[in-house]
């Protein structure tokens, strides 16, 4: 099986990218970390919730939601850099089948998300975020997380070996931010006007944020007082599913036949 | 010695999608037989590189047949990238793993059993050794073609294509560069190098291809070339501006073409070399002309170049 070490090798190739720039991965990891604690510092004394409740219970999972989104450029930049570069080239060139540099890819992104998710996870916790449903409820919500990854993931992939260069990228950056935030991530959508509120709702990433707190037990009452946010639960299965549908054949065909 | 042929070009033709009408190639024809270097010579936007990355199955033709070790290009892709080492215009190396870092990472893509071995050696072979551990943003760029070099080197492959491995660096790179090349032609390998200078095919090519828009203008080897361009020169340098117009009229008996003045250089082409020379002397003599200097000389690659292509080379 050629195609797992391949990919392995491939993913391995992040992982020293890691240890080579210590500090540059350590600042990603961070990030997500420092929109929790900023929004939970600008925006939780503005709200109210129920005895015993923080804005924390509703923003975490949010935020969860939200890394999983701007992964989303880390994997568009890493594609497009190593097509300017010529490094894809080389890559085509090798007798390895294509499959294995994208799996390569996907395999490394997945892993930086679950550290991700694990400094987020124990910030939360520090701040008193719990989950009240068990552990595997938890885990289950984690999975949906990085389901919603794995789906961003042949997204990023697809732009990047479209758009191939590093100005591009900033451009479909500009658009991620505000797909990130028009949705359940850190404010209840009942606050919005009422059509904004239902493209929110509507947004893949609040099904997934919606989900993850209903297995988490983390209140979400403005979502689960909407069709979709009661659906939330298969919405968080069905998007993921169909953006990988569509995004994965499209992103390998994409690789096999770039620069035609 | 063996010629068997290993890579062959026939008519193909590449036109970009979206791009300009006439670039990519236009029916080029190419053939390089085992163990030769082939210099593919041509300006900016010849369609080398094109050349290169249709034969190395980076992009695919539209019409015509390429064959690579004796597969097909288009239909048998992976059976030509087995044999094949890749040196693109664009080093394709990774900046943030070091040297060695890298050339492991190739030789595990390559399926070595001893990547790590195979990885001292050739650092130890391109004088990396020193830098190996150094992520390779800092090298200097001909640091970064030498391990290029190395990298499409890790399986020794049966052809080594080379996508203008100097353009771009500096005149101390470039004799890095090489000198690298050169060491790898000494080793046997068939290598099908781009250039755009003159003086690089001449030294590091048996045979050369000129590339113009697309196409094989020109195809020999560097002498068979200068030959083709026909006759001998006869160059007089003259001290007075003011001589030039008698010295071209002196000279038109002898001459066997047009006679082409620059400044004060009378440049006539000739037939017989020694009997021109002793005529044109005399001739000179005679009209108490004082020429700075008189010489016979053969047409350089640049002007076999200049005249097929009537473009401009960096020599
Ligand atoms: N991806 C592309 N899309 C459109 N035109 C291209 C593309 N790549 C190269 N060309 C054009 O094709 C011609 C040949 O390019 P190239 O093979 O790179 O030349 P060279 O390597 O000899 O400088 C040029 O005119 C160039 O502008
Ligand atoms: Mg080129």
């Amino acid at each position: 099986m050629w195609v797992l070490a391949d990919s392995w090798t491939i993913a391995r190739r992040t992982l020293t990218h890691w240890r080579n720039q210590p500090g540059l991965v350590i600042f990603q990891w961070f990030f997500p970390v420092l929109m929790l604690l900023m929004f939970g510092g600008l925006l939780g004394g503005a709200m109210e919730f129920p005895e015993g409740s923080s804005y924390y219970e509703l923003l975490v999972p949010g935020i969860f939601a939200l890394a999983m989104l701007f992964g989303l450029e880390g994997t568009m930049t890493a594609v497009t850099t190593d097509v300017s570069k010529g490094v894809t080239d080389r890559f085509r060139s090798l007798p390895m089948s294509s499959t294995a540099v994208v799996l390569g890819r996907c395999i490394a992104d997945m892993l930086d998300s679950a550290v991700t998710l694990l400094v987020l996870v124990a910030t939360g916790l520090a701040l008193g975020w719990r989950w009240h449903e068990g552990l595997p409820s938890a885990l289950a919500a984690f999975g949906l997380l990085l389901l919603l990854r794995f789906a961003l993931l042949w997204v990023g992939i697809f732009i990047g070996l479209t758009v191939k260069n590093a100005q591009s990228v900033t451009m479909v950056q500009v658009v991620v931010w505000p797909i990130g935030f028009l949705s359940s991530t850190f404010v209840a959508t009942s606050t919005m006007p009422t059509w904004l509120g239902t493209i929110a709702q509507w947004n893949p990433l609040s099904s997934t944020a919606t989900a993850a707190r209903n297995l988490f037990g983390n209140p979400d009452p403005s979502s689960t007082a909407t069709w979709i946010g009661t659906h939330a639960p298969l919405a968080a299965v069905i998007a993921p599913l169909l953006l990988t549908a569509v995004f994965l054949p499209l992103s390998t065909h994409r690789y096999r036949t770039l620069s035609r | 010695m063996t010629t068997e042929t290993v890579i062959e070009a026939v008519g193909v033709r590449k036109n970009y999608r979206g791009g300009r009408e006439g670039a990519g190639l236009n029916g080029f024809d190419l053939e390089v037989t085992a163990g030769t270097v082939t210099g593919l010579l041509g300006p900016n936007g010849a369609g080398k590189t094109t050349a290169v990355r249709i034969l190395s199955t980076l992009l695919e033709l539209d019409s015509g047949t390429a064959t690579v070790a004796g597969y097909d290009v288009r239909r048998q892709g992976a059976e030509v990238r087995r044999r094949i080492g890749l040196v693109g215009q664009y080093a394709a190396i990774d900046e943030v793993l070091t040297g060695r870092q890298n050339l492991v990472m190739f030789g595990r893509l390559n399926h070595l059993r001893n990547a790590k071995g195979r990885a001292d050696e050739l650092l130890e072979r391109f004088s990396l050794t020193e830098a190996a551990g150094q992520a390779v943003s800092k090298y200097s760029g001909g640091m970064r073609r030498r391990l290029d070099l190395a990298a499409s080197l890790i399986v020794a492959p049966r052809v080594l294509f080379v996508d203008e491995p100097t353009t771009g660096l500096d005149p101390a790179g470039r004799l890095e560069v090489r000198s690298a090349v050169r060491q790898l032609v000494d080793g046997g390998t068939t290598v099908l190098l781009t250039t755009q200078y003159l003086e690089e095919a001449d030294q590091l090519a048996n045979r050369i291809s000129m590339l113009k828009a697309g196409k094989v203008v020109a195809e020999g080897t560097p002498d068979e070339l200068k030959t083709q361009l026909g006759s001998d020169r006869l160059e007089i340098v003259l001290a007075d501006p003011a001589d030039v117009p008698r010295v071209v009229q002196l000279a038109g008996s002898l001459a066997d073409g047009e006679i082409r003045v620059v400044d004060v250089r009378v440049s006539v082409p000739v037939k017989d070399r020694t009997k021109a020379l002793v005529v044109m002397a005399n001739s000179l003599h005679e009209a108490r002309i004082e020429p700075e200097d008189i010489t016979l000389r053969r047409p350089t690659l640049d002007e076999v170049f200049l005249h097929l292509t009537g473009a401009e080379v960096a020599a």
